[in-house]
């Protein structure tokens, strides 16, 4: 593994920058996570964070909604912005000479954005419709709607918003999230690609130097939705939906933790792959993938298939959860090793992985982790150590979730 | 970037794009065969044959195909368009070899009964989950309604009774004639060494049986139409809509591409500002899909279904001004900028060098680098785009509409 320079800084209002210089791309990237997510949201006004992450670009600084992105285009930047639960983030990625320009922009956005009245109403339908485009899609559906009943509120609700809430949203209440929650501190801004490290953060010195603080806002916690649940829906497939508790990405067992979703699902070889749509044909689509949030995680699984066979498939998909326990091979451990590596060796080839990759970490962790550590850290791993974590942590407790003209029965009786 | 090409005696062909700045390789096998290439009786063999490639060889079995990918931690897959079925791996540089040596077995296939029997019903299930996208079924009915009586109105997954009534000696035959060695392509984009690779290649495919079969490439001419599904429960109104544009082996395919950024990129585009800024529309684009010997202008959106009526008026709009009046020099520029940027980044994977290197030797028998592609865009001119835009004006021809109204 090629050795990584990767510098943190963190400036006095709390933003922590953190650059990892790229000595083979011509491009570069950034990822700006501001804590303004959807856990603030106001309750029963769930869409706060969403809309404003769309209002906020409508023109900030000395520029107005059309200016901004025209200028935006002109460097060639490829961008993104969205909330997540924590934060609201912003990517973006172009060749390198135009990194300086695009954060420049940027530190305005977030800092003195115009949020215009008569932009608020368009922002808003644009995120209704995006809500209602997902009520169309059931597979989207089905996994919006389980994560709402493994995590409590707020960490639960959707991101997105929902449609009762964004239909109740005004823009003063959207301008109050931003001005409570878009403050420097727990700001985090991962850069990478064909940069000069020290450079890099004397911008964002200059840029974010005097972003004001703001107190931390408080959320409020809340119920999570019934373990079991079935939603009626008129289609061909029935949608399957379980979760049960597995450990944040923080958790020193994280690695096990993942690795023995990997057995589960990563690749063609794996379980679920092998069993459910290998050797019975049951679905096209079925797999299981590691959720983490800063101190709770969840493995959620997916299956969806069309409805006589959608029994069996619970059924088949359950049974490869709980018998997890009963043993690893070795081949399969060594399986996950691999994919691991590849996936470590690829990142090096993307600015904008690596930029998201070390905010991300820093979010979690408060710090950064090489690659070559998590290289290290997986080569560490062995079946005792994966059955050990399934011992401390089984796939037990299932949130049920099902989405499709009929319900199921859950059959935990067998294994 | 270094480029290799060979042709094997059979007439596989073989280009490689060498960085050795990367960490790793992209291999895959382009395959000149899609939907548009089958006859009614075995309508969706094409898609159906992609996943029975993972079934195995005498050599493989299926659970050999999947766990050797996984072992040397592949990232791989596979897909089937209306005239390109494309196998494809990423490694890293010390997995080529084993890589190499199981795709180029792959796409020989044993095709036994028991395995074709059980996938079928992975593909039945794959068809049921496509119905239940609004998306997917505008995008198959604006395909069949605008290509109606031309092969590539063809659909890529075909019926339940299509798939349903599928034999297996059936897709042994179409394999027969399709998976010919002068049908294939091998790209390779990555770090890897040319003569090594060369060698390995003329072990591992010298045998395939020779040809090249035809294929009817005439421009389509189609007629429009309106394919309406009304779906009570949808919430959204989903509208794709289609008109003739330069076929893939055009020069104007260049201007098609920018002038298509320009008005109907994701955003900063006319139908941006037009349509999704003012909360209009959830999405409004507009793409441009070359195929051999047709082109077509694709408009999508999605919007409430009260607000149709509308925006395929601010559509109507958009497109008449800007086929009278064409677009503004300021617009060219920007659409230069980001088109650049994209090539650039995008060009960074070596999976993101293989499509472009395998397709525009597959359909063109060219190779392009980077700064070709780059080169080409910054001489793109406002007359390049007039000239299109009278061979190819922007239109409405043919409609396709998924949501809940009843009428259009």
């Amino acid at each position: 593994m090629a050795n990584q320079e990767i510098q943190t800084h963190t400036i006095g209002n709390g933003l922590t920058v953190i650059v990892e210089p790229m000595a083979d791309v011509q491009s570069a990237a950034f990822c700006l996570l501001v804590p303004a997510g959807s856990n603030y949201d106001p309750p029963g006004q769930a869409g706060a964070a969403s809309v404003l992450s769309d209002w906020i670009m409508r023109g900030a600084g000395s520029r107005d909604s059309r200016e901004l992105s025209n200028e935006l285009d002109n460097l060639g930047l490829q961008r993104n912005e969205g909330a997540g639960n924590s934060h609201i983030s912003f990517t973006g990625a172009t060749l390198a000479e135009s990194l300086p320009k695009a954060l420049r922009i940027y530190a305005e956005i977030v800092q003195s954005p115009h949020l215009p009245d008569d932009e608020f109403e368009p922002a808003r339908l644009g995120v209704e419709q995006s809500l209602r485009a997902i009520e169309d899609e059931p597979r989207q559906k089905v996994l919006v709607e389980l994560r709402r009943r493994c995590y409590e509120a707020p960490w639960g609700i959707p991101s997105e918003g929902t449609l009762e809430g964004v239909e109740k949203l005004d823009a003063a209440v959207v301008r109050k999230h931003f001005e409570n929650c878009a403050s420097p501190r727990d700001a985090i801004l991962g850069i990478a690609g064909k940069v000069d490290v020290a450079a890099s953060i004397a911008l964002v010195e200059e840029l974010f130097g005097n972003w004001k603080v703001k107190p931390e806002p408080s959320f409020t916690r809340g119920p999570r939705g019934p373990q079991r649940d079935h939603i009626p829906h008129e289609s061909t497939q029935t949608q399957i939906g379980i979760a049960y508790d597995s450990v944040p990405y923080c958790d020193p067992d994280y690695y096990a933790a993942w690795a023995v979703v990997g057995v589960l699902s990563g690749g063609m070889s794996s379980r679920l792959f092998t069993e459910v749509r290998e050797k019975r044909g049951l679905c096209y689509s079925v797999f299981a993938t590691l959720n983490s949030l800063r101190d709770q995680g969840r493995v959620l699984c997916y299956a969806g298939t069309t409805v006589e066979r959608a029994q069996e498939t619970l059924d088949v998909t359950l049974q490869e959860l709980m018998r997890l326990g009963e043993g690893i091979s070795e081949d399969e451990l060594d399986r996950c090793k691999a994919r691991a590596k590849s996936s470590l060796i690829m990142q090096q080839e993307s600015s904008s992985s690596r930029a998201s990759s070390n905010a991300r970490d820093w979010y979690h962790l408060g710090r950064v982790t090489t690659l070559e550590e998590v290289r290290e850290k997986i080569e560490a791993l062995t079946v005792d150590s994966l059955l050990a974590h399934i011992a401390r942590h089984p796939a037990k407790d299932f949130t049920i979730l099902t989405l499709g003209p009929q319900p199921l029965e859950v059959n935990l009786g067998v294994s | 970037m270094e480029f290799h090409e060979a042709r094997l005696p059979n007439g596989l062909q073989i280009v490689a794009e060498r960085s050795p700045s990367v960490h790793s390789v992209a291999l895959g096998f382009f395959v000149r065969t899609g939907a548009r290439d089958e006859t009614d009786e075995v309508a969706g063999v094409s898609h159906f044959l992609e996943h029975m490639v993972f079934k195995g060889t005498q050599r493989h079995s299926a659970d050999d195909v999947n766990r050797i990918f996984d072992e040397v931690g592949a990232k791989y897959n596979a897909s089937t368009s209306e005239e390109t079925t494309l196998f494809y791996a990423a490694v890293l540089p010390e997995y080529l070899p084993q890589s190499l040596d199981l795709l180029s077995d792959i796409v020989r296939p044993a095709l036994r009964q028991d395995d074709f029997d059980m996938e079928k019903k992975v593909i039945l299930e794959e068809i049921g989950m496509y119905d239940d996208q609004p998306t997917y079924t505008a995008y198959e009915n604006l395909m069949q309604t605008h290509f109606a009586g031309h092969p590539l109105g063809r659909s890529v997954l075909g019926t339940k009774e299509s798939i349903g009534a599928l034999e297996c000696g059936q897709m042994r035959a179409y394999h027969e004639a399709r998976y010919v060695a002068g049908n294939l392509v091998l790209a390779v984009a990555g770090k890897f060494d040319w003569p090594d690779l060369l060698a390995r290649v003329q072990t591992s495919c010298s045998a395939w049986p020779a040809g090249a079969p035809r294929r009817t490439k005439a421009e389509a001419h189609p007629h429009g139409g309106l394919k309406l599904v009304t779906k009570p429960n949808s919430l959204q109104q989903h509208i794709m809509q289609m008109s003739p544009a330069p076929p893939g082996e055009s020069i104007m395919r260049f201007a098609a591409d920018i002038l298509t950024v320009i008005v109907g990129d994701d955003s900063g585009s006319r139908l941006f500002w037009e349509m999704v800024d003012p909360g209009y529309a959830e999405a409004a684009e507009l793409g441009y899909n070359e195929f051999d010997g047709s082109g077509a202008y694709m408009c999508f959106f999605s919007c409430p279904p009260e607000e149709t009526a509308a925006n395929v008026e601010r559509v109507r709009a958009i497109y008449d001004d800007v086929n009278r009046n064409g677009v503004t020099d300021v617009e060219l520029a920007q659409a230069k900028s980001k088109v650049a940027s994209r090539i650039v980044l995008r060009s960074e994977r070596p999976m993101g060098r293989l499509s472009s290197l395998g397709h525009n030797w597959l359909q063109r028998q060219e190779y392009r680098r980077v700064e070709d592609d780059l080169a080409t865009l910054r001489n793109l001119t406002l007359a390049d785009i007039r000239k299109l835009l009278d061979a190819y004006p922007l239109a409405q021809l043919t409609t396709s509409a998924v949501g809940p109204l009843e009428s259009l």
